[in-house]
């Protein structure tokens, strides 16, 4: 009983203010003369109580105490706190949480409290700071978790924050942890805190030097460099010297490989859009500047099947829009063949008008029917998202479409190779008269692979609305940058355009840090300008009598 | 075909040298409640189309006469709309919101302390107007030098023009270059101490468009009048022939592309005081394109018929963009599809051949035969 007393005149004492300090050091002291059982219980009430001021700062040491002292109400608390369902009672010096179901429970009891007295309970107020710091008392507190998963998160949290307060629970876990990766978690987490604290000894420095230097990563570089302008010791200058140079270098490697990584994603867009170009352009050698316009026509297609398709088979709309949009554009660019182009085959500069023209009528349409604003077309789950691969950071829609403008390539190859509409396809490539002699109907190859060529830009369509914005002006954007790639690549080969394709991509993209994005486009637009005058037709020049009129 | 082309050409430049008498007076002398008085927007507007109709009639010379389709002139044409705007820029001095003698208002925006080289001497009218030669001859002269001597022809030879505008178009969007950026240059006062808003700078702007649009005509029409001209023309109809026969196509290609160069530069520089600015949106290749159109649909290789089909296509942008917004890419869509495949030779061309009733021929019998890009 007497210990019940104390606990509760401890409390009061609390709630009247800090200048009582001294009689609460009295009182605590004497707890402990009392029994150790007691004093912990007691330690409990102490924080409990700081939070009946209900004020910033004392919220704040509350929390840090809790995170210390982990008594097992203690998550449930800060979850309390952090969701503002703290409650107490000034009054009454009762502290209580409401639980997410609504139930109100004494705080240190853990007894339901009942709904006549729970009105005299306010509100526990938290500010961004206090959220803060909720986080990283949550964070330590199931660094003790069963669950290595949690534990592993929690370490985590602990280096991101390298708050020095839950080094001891982060020590007691390290003693006895068995999980290896987690082991790993905790003893980064510590070094992160020994790299921040002032008062770490030199051997907890160096330790906590070779941890970061393993990570190797952003993060450790700058814990390191904080220890390298604290440390006084010579030996620790040196090693964190010797760490921070070898993450340098390291990073800078990751930094290179990053952007190679940019280089081909950029690369399999680059190859996407402009493969049905050098098909079109190299079969028929007329521009069709609406084929941007059937990149843009995939891309409304998707946003058209994600509007139409039932909840359930969200996740499988590009199954169903890729195909739809291989159709869609192809049949537009095979009424464009038949309706206009076939009647300019020997005016290819009108056929560069006329096309242009369809291109704004077919703008004005899509602007007409779906507005003139984005449109959004979600992810599928299996496409959004990240991973890390190294010091390397992946998207996977990204991912995604360097194998889809694989695929696409691979399969356009066999159809090249491997059908016979391909042969007569290469055949009117090579020379068209010649061809037209041999018995191909030279019109039919033209209408098909005009529409072989557009519903390539349609399936293009379908993975640019998934990292792009859909507008009517989709299209626009992108005509330019395939333009260079055919012209470049060369016309009349596929393989041509995949190399011009990764060269321009990667180019481009190893341009960007050295001297903006902008600046790096338009030397490669120079380069490109430069290039065709030296190589007229481009990189991988069909050769033969009729490409040299 | 050629002497009917001469005499239209005669009531061509009547028709302007009226106009150019005609409006000053209509908007200056005639009274504001008179059926007849012309307010000054309309002179603006009517000024406009004509620097349209000399970028038409530059774009014809090269494309009309020599078979080089260029998508760049709208570039050429900006960067002389740029110089005069540099000049106009300059002659704001301490009236700016900055009140900075020097430096012209985006640079004090920008926190610059010094004049950039590039704008030194276009405080100077006779340097500015150096400049909207010089600088529009001189990127002709030097992608040109590249183009035509190592033989690019055809659509490859369109495709790097835009190329080249659109590099320009990327370049003067940076504020760093330079040239006010996004918001380009504006806000211009006066041009040679008139003020730009006066009714009479207006006139005479628009009165100096039409003496420039005869000019550019009269010199055209003597470079194509000329042996020169004929030369070139064959190198339209059968490049390689005239290659075998000992003609330097190139030096052919690039003199002609040099002049009609300087000729979109000029009227680049007079559309800018007639508009009031001057923005990198000029440079964005659909204008290149639309000019073409506006020689298409005039009749290439007449000269008239560009400067008309520039004026007849801005009319009716102005009027539908006005009246049916919605409906104008349509129209000017099926005016590039419909152009093309039923009127190759434009208004003119089918005014001409049913006038003559001579059978239209769409392409040159050589060039068909060898497969050349006509």
């Amino acid at each position: 009983m007497t210990s019940l007393t104390a606990r509760r005149l401890a409390a009061q004492d609390f709630a009247r203010g800090a200048h009582l300090g001294v009689l609460r050091t009295l009182g605590v002291l004497a707890l402990f003369l009392f029994s150790g059982a007691a004093a912990r219980a007691d330690a409990v009430d102490d924080t409990l109580a700081k939070f009946l001021d209900d004020k910033f700062p004392q919220t704040a040491a509350a929390i840090r105490e809790l995170s210390v002292e982990a008594p097992p109400q203690a998550a449930a608390i800060l979850e309390a706190l952090g969701a503002n369902r703290l409650m107490v009672d000034p009054t009454d010096h009762i502290v209580a949480y409401k639980t997410a179901a609504g139930a109100l429970l004494n705080a240190k009891t853990g007894e339901a409290i009942s709904d006549s007295s729970a009105a005299a309970f306010k509100k526990v107020r938290v500010n961004n700071a206090l959220r803060s710091a909720i986080e990283g008392a949550r964070g330590s507190l199931t660094l003790a978790n069963p669950d290595p998963q949690k534990r592993l998160a929690a370490a985590g949290d602990v280096f991101r924050t390298h708050d020095a307060k839950a080094l001891p629970a982060l020590q007691t876990q390290l003693a006895k942890e068995s999980d290896p990766r987690a082991a790993a978690a905790l003893k980064l987490a510590q070094a992160s805190i020994f790299a921040t604290s002032d008062s770490a000894s030199p051997q907890d420095r160096l330790s906590a030097i070779a941890t970061l230097k393993e990570r190797g990563d952003q993060d450790a570089q700058s814990l390191i460099d904080g220890i390298a302008q604290r440390a006084t010791d010579p030996a620790v200058k040196s090693a964190a010297a010797s760490a921070l140079s070898a993450i340098h270098a390291r990073l800078a490697l990751w930094n290179v490989a990053q952007n190679l990584w940019y280089g081909v994603s950029a690369s399999s867009v680059l190859l996407l859009a402009a493969i049905g170009l050098a098909i079109t352009f190299g079969v028929m050698g007329v521009i069709n500047m609406a084929h941007g316009e059937m990149v843009m026509l995939g891309a409304y297609s998707t946003y058209v099947v994600q509007a139409l398709l039932p909840p359930w088979l969200q996740n499988w709309s590009l199954a169903f829009a890729i195909p739809l949009a291989f159709v869609v554009a192809g049949v537009v660019g095979i009424a464009i063949e038949r309706l206009v182009i076939r009647f300019l085959y020997t005016r290819p500069l009108e056929t560069l008008l006329a096309t242009w023209g369809v291109s704004l009528i077919l703008q004005q349409l899509v602007r007409s029917l779906f507005g003139a604003n984005n449109r959004l077309v979600s992810n599928p789950p299996f496409m959004s998202g990240a991973f890390e691969l190294g010091g390397l950071s992946i998207t996977t829609n990204r991912l995604w479409i360097i194998v889809l403008s694989a695929l696409v390539f691979i399969g356009l190859q066999l159809v090249l190779r491997a059908t016979p509409f391909g042969l007569q396809m290469r055949a009117v490539t090579q020379n068209r008269r010649m061809a037209a002699s041999m018995g191909i109907s030279t019109a039919r190859v033209d209408m098909l692979a005009f529409g072989l060529g557009s519903g390539v830009a349609g399936i293009a369509g379908v993975a640019l609305s998934q990292i792009d914005n859909v507008s009517p002006n989709l299209g626009q954007s992108y005509i330019i940058d395939s333009f260079m790639v055919v012209v470049f690549g060369g016309v009349g080969n596929l393989w041509g355009t995949a190399f011009g394709a990764l060269l321009i991509g990667l180019a481009n993209k190893l341009l960007e840090p050295l001297i903006g994005a902008v600046q790096g486009q338009i030397v490669l637009l120079v380069f490109i300008i430069l290039f065709i005058q030296r190589r007229p037709r481009g990189l991988f020049a069909l050769r033969g009598r009729a490409v040299e009129a | 075909m050629s002497a009917r082309l001469d005499q239209l050409g005669l009531a061509f430049v009547a028709i302007l040298v009226i106009a150019a008498i005609l409006v000053p007076v209509l908007s200056l002398a005639v009274s504001a409640n008179s059926p007849f008085y012309l307010p000054p927007y309309l002179v603006q507007l009517l000024g406009k189309y004509l620097c349209y109709a000399i970028l038409a009639v530059a774009l014809d010379l090269v494309w009309g006469y020599c078979g080089i389709l260029s998508l760049g002139h709208a570039a050429f044409f900006a960067l002389g709309g740029y110089a005069m705007g540099m000049y106009l820029m300059r002659q704001i001095g301490t009236r700016g919101v900055y009140a900075n003698p020097i430096l012209p208002d985006f640079m004090v925006f920008l926190n610059w302390k010094e004049l950039p080289v590039a704008w030194w001497g276009f405080n100077w009218f006779p340097y500015a107007m150096v400049m909207v030669v010089l600088v529009p001859g001189l990127l002709a002269l030097a992608f040109g030098w590249f183009a035509f001597r190592s033989r690019v022809t055809g659509v490859y030879l369109s495709i790097i023009t835009q190329a080249m505008t659109f590099a320009l178009f990327k370049e003067f969007f940076r504020n760093d270059f330079g040239f006010g950026g996004n918001n380009g240059l504006t806000d211009f006062k006066d041009l040679l101490g008139f003020s730009l808003q006066s009714a009479s700078t207006k006139a005479a702007l628009f009165s100096a468009s039409c003496i420039v649009l005869i000019l550019a005509y009269v010199a055209s029409r003597a470079i194509i009048g000329s042996k020169y001209g004929k030369a070139l023309v064959a190198v339209r109809d059968a490049e390689s022939r005239m290659r075998f026969l000992g003609y330097r196509v190139a030096n052919y290609k690039l003199f002609v592309f040099v002049v009609s160069a300087v000729i979109a530069g000029i009227a680049g520089a007079l559309y800018v005081p007639q508009v009031g600015i001057i923005n990198p949106s000029e440079f964005a290749p659909g204008n290149s394109i639309e000019a073409a159109i506006w020689v298409a649909v005039g009749g290439r290789g007449t000269l008239i018929g560009a400067a008309i089909g520039a004026i007849a296509v801005n009319f009716a942008k102005t009027f539908f963009t006005g009246a049916f917004p919605e409906y104008w890419l349509y129209g000017l869509g099926l005016l590039f599809v419909l152009t093309t495949l039923f009127l190759p030779r434009g208004l003119l061309g089918l005014a001409l051949a049913t006038r003559e009733k001579k059978p239209s021929v769409e392409t040159p019998a050589i060039a068909l035969e060898e497969g050349v890009d006509a």
